[in-house]
């Protein structure tokens, strides 16, 4: 398909997005990560049965955490698609490099040089 | 096991703000079952405070430790070399693992990190259910194995109180009647004549009404 999507998006994979822990996320803020979106398989459709349900619930943890924390929630989401939907992929990515860029950087990366 | 829940992170912060090297420390029993101070809940707490300090332009050391118990002298012992590079400790096992800590290292803060709630089970996964108050003189052999000082709302030891709808109690219509929950074990064990069998007077001294209690075992004393 070769389709275009932001270079600035760094791809993890796991097996299944029920492996994605809270810790996994906040650790990729704490290192400076500006925003972390978890992709999982369409609800309903989870080879897994509730991996991708079990991501949403951490990632909705995650947002609390974060604004809670002073970051902002926002900057972790959940998307759903099928392994099929590249084109669609390349949307949610689109569309999170957008929201991300309108957020700013993550504030911890300017905390971190203000203290080196 | 002890149950207890999450503190909001708000609150921590609250007590903690003042120090500079903060422990989280986490408890391998009870609360890691519950999963409110485990290994994993150290870590989420530590990373989340670690990023607040950061932001808020604060230096703040921040480490995390679990402990096998917080309620036994040989695995309190096994911080003691690094306790003097702490000003404080935020202890996530039960209340009674922050008291024994702030005991063991008398001058050193402990804040505790989860609310201790009640000794109970796991229903389900995120579902917790008291099952016992510790009462100090157990009646579960005459009442089918269910409690009714822990499950009765009003602890009743002779039978229910008649509010109950349903096998429902009064004070909340999905919290079942404890009394109803005896009968109906009595029956399945068709020892029903235990419960004409009337209980006498209980000897609450030996439960919180008679002060902290101890038990000395001089058979197992060393």
């Amino acid at each position: 398909m070769r389709l275009q999507y932001p270079s600035d998006i760094k791809i993890i994979f796991v097996p299944c997005t029920g492996k994605v822990d809270v810790l996994h996320i906040l650790r990729a803020f704490e290192k400076g990560a500006d925003g972390v979106c978890v992709v999982g398989c369409l609800e309903g459709d989870c080879h897994f049965i509730s991996g991708n349900f079990r991501a949403r619930k951490r990632v909705e943890q995650v947002q609390k955490i974060l604004d809670t924390i002073g970051i902002g929630g926002e900057r972790a989401q959940m998307y759903n698609l099928s392994s099929g939907e590249g084109p669609r992929f390349a949307q949610f990515a689109i569309e999170m490099d957008e929201r991300i860029r309108k957020l700013g950087p993550n504030p911890m990366k300017l905390a971190k040089k203000k203290a080196a | 096991m002890i149950v207890a829940d999450k503190k909001p992170i708000e609150e921590i912060i609250e007590e903690i703000k003042n120090h500079e090297k903060i422990l989280i420390l986490g408890c391998n029993e009870c609360v890691t079952v519950c999963e409110a101070g485990g290994k994993k809940e150290v870590g989420v707490m530590a990373s989340a405070l670690r990023m607040y300090f950061l932001n808020q332009g604060q230096e703040v050391k921040i480490d995390e430790k679990t402990l096998e118990r917080q309620c036994d002298h040989e695995y309190l012992e096994e911080i003691r070399d690094v306790m003097d590079q702490y000003d404080a400790v935020v202890s996530l096992a039960c209340g009674v693992g922050v008291q024994f800590m702030a005991e063991k290292y008398h001058t050193t803060p402990i804040y505790p990190g989860v609310n201790t709630c009640f000794l109970g089970v796991t229903e389900e996964r995120g579902v917790w259910t008291e099952r016992c108050q510790a009462c100090g003189e157990c009646i579960l052999a005459r009442t089918g194995g269910i409690c009714p000082v822990s499950r009765c709302a009003k602890r009743l030891l002779n039978g229910p109180c008649g509010g109950a709808t349903k096998g429902k109690c009064e004070i909340n219509k999905e919290l079942d009647c404890a009394w109803q929950l005896i009968i109906d074990r009595l029956k399945a064990l068709g020892k029903m004549d235990d419960y004409e069998k009337i209980t006498p007077i209980k000897d609450w001294s030996t439960e919180r009404a008679g002060g902290p209690r101890k038990v000395v075992r001089e058979d197992v004393q060393q």
